[in-house]
């Protein structure tokens, strides 16, 4: 019966095996199975981006992504983004630019920059903007958010502050 | 919002694909990229019974010049597709128009086959399809066959494959040698499916328009070619005057949609302004900088 | 109390951060208790109709599921929602004309269905998805009414009634006047009618609506988390409901995604799940999903005013008469609390004697209306600067000119406007300087006669740029009151329990630096413990920008009190008199005797009661002091915002060129957060105005359903925004504070309307509604 599924991955370093059914989308799986909370749902149909993380060093919407897809696949997460209690570039600067206000969305817009700043990593503020248009956030309006990202890519342009062992 | 409840199948082999597909009929759907199908999952718009996954099958992901074409597998991520130096260099349009769809994480996932075979009609990919009169590559229980772009899809939502076929792969023909492009989207948001959009594709030479190639999406219930625009374009010069008569034929041939976004009147009037600029946007390339 | 000068002013990093920023922030949605069952509502898929029947049996049957019940057996059970939850204070009652009925929404709907969403029926399973899996088999036999939808038509005789009880969709009728409108309106050398329509759009947070209930059989106690701006009208209602002493009763709203209003009040969810609870003795989960969210969390705005101007020639606005009704949708939660905020905002900053509005609020067949950010001055803020562009154009000055010879000038502060605001109180402008408010904004945006050269200039080569303002005032730190316990505890850490409830605000860290100010510590000795009725038994909560106000002030008069005790205590171990001492570094210490001190910690262990104690005569036990702030009214903020706007008029897209905010909400704790604040709900302001809809269709289907439908602001929608600042201390509370919450969603909206009509001026077109689409602008221009 292939109504449940068994998964083996690692997420944050650490290898897991999990079952469930194959309707289990990968951010419950993430949430309920293994009790990393920090990925949050704010739609469940891909829109807002919140649940961002990291499959195989992309960033991927988690709710639209069945648990089983992830077989096999390595996951970082929000939990997996400081490195021995140090921040990553963004969220340092996150941080220190008041980039964040409920904290809901923090989890798949750091995702979301991190990723970004990977593939382009001297953007311009427009490239900025668009990138973050990927995330919606109520609170912060975005100023401090985009004043953030260009802050952590000069950082990390710089090697000033480290980026994470994971991503 | 969860999925109901459904059998899950992860195969290979396009072979296997077929042999579940064959089993399973009408109670299966395929899984490419899930942007537009697991959200459909978690609303339970859709509720298959049977899913088959195609992410695990190696064969359909690739992008392979071929004797002056480009061959993509139908898996082959929309990411890859922005980021593939071949496309950048052999499918200019194909590159520019990759970066409006969606958003970066919603392209790691997606693919260019999930796009065509949904054939939503306010997608880019189908348009680009149209515009670089590309073909698809089907797979069925009796074998292969080819689609070419105008064949494909038939209304919103529907394209021509059978119920017992997938697409495997898509051709265009490498873009000819300083051709000129351009493709404009209007939409409410940033990333959104495009209210009204126009792409085209121009070859110029000796001062006069060869070829015009251009298509809309989010105008009307599919992506299709400005046929009527195309012909007032091929055998003249790419001036102000050829681009007014092109963009008002444009705006008069489509079959507009009306939608809570736009009205049909609308939706002509942009398609009039997007040609214009598209058209506008493609002639200033030809000059030197 | 020694002067605030060390943190409060200081952009302190939040405290907050940490945990969010590394996934072990704690969100209702990451609750897990052993046993926990999930909950899934049955909603109407119906606007209107009579329930026959609601079949569960084969719900009952699916896998995994422990429970269900729906309206008409819960009905027998459990008591509708009490009544109205924002009550009306005597002084109110007294002092405005008004007549109001209640309706009391059952837990779940049991007679009728009233909007499309309304929950019927839930279901308890062991996991969401089986839970929705069951929703799915229950059956609802629903004969169909004529639904409301058009407010207007719900005022007739002939419309179909939503409450039966009352033969009328009228639960709301006030009337504010002041002068002798008609009269003026008469003699007035100008008249002019307009109906403005301020759209429904709706919170929205990013974190959807979510309750978790336990109930502890040994003590017969329940403990109900949720995400919850309120929590202390939770409780009192729950004891209602639940038939229980309040003291068996915590709830509790832990890391809060986003509030806005939409979650400051009690919801059905919220009662009915600890219900459940109780009932079926194992935890219950209920997460609401987005799509759920949409039909049956809060929506807001929604109001048309018909307004009749008068005017002088020189632009002076004379009288303003409003009649306007508010489509409340099914009930009416927070009574008159939205409908009555916007009769008094729309004076504005304004000097004008005649006023009169008049307010119906209707019910319809829609999801209920309260509070969201600004609850009813944008639309009160839309309809007047409306007017004052309106005037302008009608004399050919130019709106900012017009406002200039309106706004109360700065000499004429504090300004008795002449009527009540919602506390029963007269209202009284207490500080500022609006005029200078307009100077500073149009200052920012490079000047206003520069400004209207380039216009011209600009609109010689076929471009189109606009000039769109909007200026208001804002009633903040509304009481009645707010609490604070504040606790020197046994290590000398200062423990601040307040009634307010954080939604993302920075409390803990604004708070943090305002205790620290008073009692000489840092921040990071001072433990803060908020939205919990257990660490405070009196609260009020977070709504209306009032926390700041509120929680300071109880925060000040709670530290009077214990310094005083401290300054006992300590002046009886050092053996000098409680004049000689100040607080300084976590210590009492002898003034000008650096090095003789005792720090906190000793003094709190001399307060102990018991053997060792070292408390003078006289002296109560503990150091501990609980104390409320009950402000005498609201204190005014206000805002001019102004735009530049550059019309692509063949698309109909707006480009925000420049986007200023020049802000006053009195003495500023933390100047990051406050610009976070403001940044958030000019962006909500410009979503309304601009994006998000929630429309409806002739049957009263709701026609949004997702974020396909709801186009909530991304990053690349908005404009850079430039903050300026101006300070006029409140004087209505100890720091001087006002509330800031809310204050920049309420004039986008107005800002773009009057800047698309500044940049077609010469075409004479209005708009006169929200949300202004691309398609209504290029349709006002192709042709032309």
């Amino acid at each position: 019966m292939a109504k449940s599924v068994e998964i083996h991955l690692k997420v944050n370093g650490k290898n897991h095996v999990g079952h469930c059914e194959s309707r289990t989308l990968l951010a419950d799986f993430l949430r309920d199975h293994l009790n990393l909370t920090g990925t949050h749902t704010g739609c469940e149909h891909g829109v807002c981006g919140v649940c961002t993380i990291f499959v195989n060093g992309e960033a991927v919407r988690s709710c639209i992504m069945l648990a089983a897809q992830a077989n096999g696949a390595e996951i970082v997460t929000i939990e997996g983004l400081s490195t021995a209690g140090r921040y990553h570039a963004v969220q340092k600067a996150f941080h220190e630019n008041h980039a964040l206000q409920c904290g809901f969305c923090t989890p798949g817009m750091l995702a979301t920059v991190i990723d970004f700043l990977k593939t382009n990593p001297s953007p311009t503020k427009p490239e900025v903007k668009e990138a973050l248009s990927a995330v919606l956030c109520r609170c912060t309006g975005y100023q401090n958010v985009v004043k953030a990202v260009m802050e952590a890519a000069a950082d990390m342009r710089e090697g000033t502050v480290g980026a994470s062992a994971n991503v | 919002m969860k999925p109901a409840a459904f059998d899950y199948y992860a195969p290979t082999t396009v072979d296997d694909v077929m042999a579940l597909l064959k089993r399973h009929g009408s109670d299966a759907r395929l899984l490419a990229g899930g942007q537009t199908l697991l959200p459909m999952m978690n609303f339970r718009l859709a509720a298959p019974e049977v899913i088959i996954d195609l992410n695990r099958i190696p064969e359909l992901a690739f992008i392979r010049e071929a004797g002056g074409q480009v061959h993509i597998g139908a898996m082959t991520r929309q990411r890859a597709l922005e980021f593939s130096p071949v496309i950048a260099k052999d499918l200019p349009l194909l590159h520019e128009a990759i970066k409006m769809v969606g958003h970066l994480p919603t392209r790691s996932r997606g693919t260019i086959g999930g796009s065509l075979a949904n054939a939503d009609s306010a997608a880019e990919i189908p348009m680009i399809l149209q515009v670089l009169e590309g073909e698809v590559l089907v797979r069925g229980p009796d074998g292969e066959r080819t689609i070419p772009a105008a064949e494909l899809i038939l209304d919103a939502m529907t394209t021509s494959l059978a119920e017992s076929e997938m697409l495997a792969e898509v051709r265009f023909q490498v873009m000819p040698q300083g051709a000129l492009f351009a493709v404009e989207e209007f939409s409410r948001r940033r990333g959104d499916f495009a209210i009204a959009a126009v792409a085209a594709m121009l070859v110029v030479k000796d001062g006069l328009c060869e070829k015009a190639r251009i298509a809309t999406a989010g105008v009307s219930s599919f992506s299709s070619r400005l046929r009527a625009a195309e012909e007032i374009l091929e055998g003249r010069a790419l001036d102000a005057d050829a681009i007014r008569k092109a963009s008002e034929a444009a705006g008069a041939s489509i079959e507009p949609v009306s939608d809570r976004n736009a009205s049909e009147e609308y939706r002509r009037h942009l398609t009039r302004v997007l040609t214009t600029r598209v058209l506008n946007r493609a002639a200033e390339s030809a000059k030197p900088h | 109390m020694s002067e605030a000068n060390g943190f409060i002013g200081k952009s302190v990093p939040r405290r907050e951060d940490r945990r969010l920023l590394t996934g072990k922030g704690e969100f209702v949605g990451d609750l897990k208790l052993p046993g926990m069952l999930h909950a899934a509502f049955v909603r109407s898929q119906v606007a209107h109709g009579r329930i026959k029947s609601v079949d569960l049996s084969r719900a009952l049957e699916c896998p995994g599921v422990a429970y269900a019940i729906a309206g008409p057996d819960l009905a027998k059970l459990l008591p509708p929602v009490p009544d109205t939850q924002l009550a009306l204070p005597k002084k109110w009652t007294t002092r405005v004309q008004h007549t109001f009925l209640n309706p009391q929404q059952p837990l779940l709907a049991h007679d009728k269905v009233r909007h499309v969403g309304e929950a019927v029926a839930v279901i308890l399973a062991e996991s969401r998805y089986l839970a929705e899996d069951a929703a799915e088999q229950v059956t609802v036999d629903i004969e169909p009414l004529p639904a409301v939808v058009d407010p207007e038509q719900g005022l007739g005789s002939d419309s179909a009634f939503l409450h039966e009880q009352y033969d009328t969709n009228v639960i709301g009728d006030f009337e504010v006047a002041k002068g002798e409108v008609e009269a003026s309106l008469a003699k007035a050398p100008h008249r002019m009618k307009r109906r403005f329509y301020h759209h429904r759009y709706a919170a929205i947070p990013m974190e959807c609506r979510g309750v978790v209930a336990a109930h502890d059989e040994r003590t017969d106690s329940i403990t109900v988390w949720s995400a919850c701006q309120v929590i202390h009208w939770l409780r009192r209602e729950a004891s209602t409901v639940l038939k229980m002493p309040e003291a068996r009763i915590r709830c509790v709203a832990l890391d809060v995604g986003g509030g806005f209003g939409v979650k400051g009040h009690v919801y059905p969810e919220d009662l009915l799940i600890p219900f459940l609870a109780r009932e079926v003795g194992r935890p219950v989960k209920w997460l609401e999903d987005r799509h759920e969210h949409f039909m049956s969390a809060s929506h807001s705005r929604d109001q048309t005013h018909d307004v009749e101007f008068g005017f002088d020639d020189e632009g002076h606005l004379l009288a303003f008469k409003d009649e306007f009704i508010v489509d409340c949708g099914a009930w009416n939660p927070i009574g008159s609390g939205i409908a009555y905020n916007t009769a008094v905002h729309l004076p504005g900053p304004y000097k004008f004697d005649h006023f009169l509005v008049r307010s119906r609020i209707v019910v319809t067949n829609k999801v209920p209306n309260a509070a969201y950010r600004g609850a009813g001055r944008p639309e009160a803020t839309f309809a007047m600067e409306r007017v004052m562009d309106l005037i302008a154009v009608e004399l050919g000055l130019d709106p900012a000119e017009v406002r200039m010879r309106n706004m109360i000038p700065h000499s004429e502060m504090p300004y008795h406007l002449g009527i009540p605001y919602r506390d029963g109180e007269p209202i009284v402008y207490d500080s500022g300087d609006y005029p200078e408010s307009l100077r500073q904004a149009l200052t920012a945006i490079g000047g206003l006669d520069a400004f209207r050269e380039r216009q011209r200039a600009a609109r010689a080569q076929g471009r189109f740029l606009g000039l769109g303002l909007g200026c208001y005032v804002e009633g903040t730190g509304v009481g009645p009151f707010e609490s604070a316990t504040v606790r020197i505890d046994p290590s000398g850490k200062i423990y601040l329990a307040g009634g307010a409830c954080p939604q993302g605000q920075g409390m803990e860290t604004i708070f943090s630096q305002i205790v620290a100010d008073a009692w000489k510590v840092d921040p990071k000795d001072v433990v803060v413990a908020l939205a919990d009725t257990s660490a405070i038994s009196i609260g009020f909560g977070t709504i209306a920008s009032r926390s700041t106000v509120n929680l300071s002030g109880a925060i000040y008069n709670a530290s009077q009190v214990l310094q005083k005790k401290v300054f006992a205590i300590a002046a009886n171990l050092m053996e000098c008199s409680p004049v000689d001492l100040e607080l300084r570094n976590g210590s009492v210490g002898l003034v000008g005797v650096p090095g003789k001190e005792l720090p906190l910690a000793r003094i709190a262990k001399a307060a102990m009661p018991g053997w060792e104690n070292a408390r003078p005569e006289g002296v109560s036990a503990g150091l501990e002091e609980t104390a409320y702030f009950q402000p005498p009214t609201v204190t005014w903020a206000y805002a001019t915002h102004a735009a530049i706007l550059d019309l692509d008029v063949e698309l109909g897209r707006i480009e925000i060129e420049k986007y200023v905010i020049v802000h006053d909400c009195g003495v500023v704790v933390n100047p990051m957060l406050v610009d976070g604040q403001i940044h958030g709900g000019a962006v909500q302001g410009l979503g309304g105005a601009l994006l998000e809809e929630l429309a409806y269709d002739s049957e009263g289907q709701l026609l949004v359903g997702s974020f396909m439908d709801y186009l909530v602001p991304g990053a690349s929608d908005v404009p850079h925004m430039e903050l300026k600042h101006m300070h006029f201390p409140s004087p209505l509370n100890p720091f001087g504070v006002k509330g800031v919450g809310e204050g920049s969603a309420i004039a986008p909206p107005v800002v773009i309307a009057n800047g698309v009509c500044d940049a077609l001026s010469h075409l004479k077109i209005e708009f006169n509604s929200t949300p202004i689409k691309p398609e209504q602008i290029a349709r006002a221009v192709w042709g032309r």
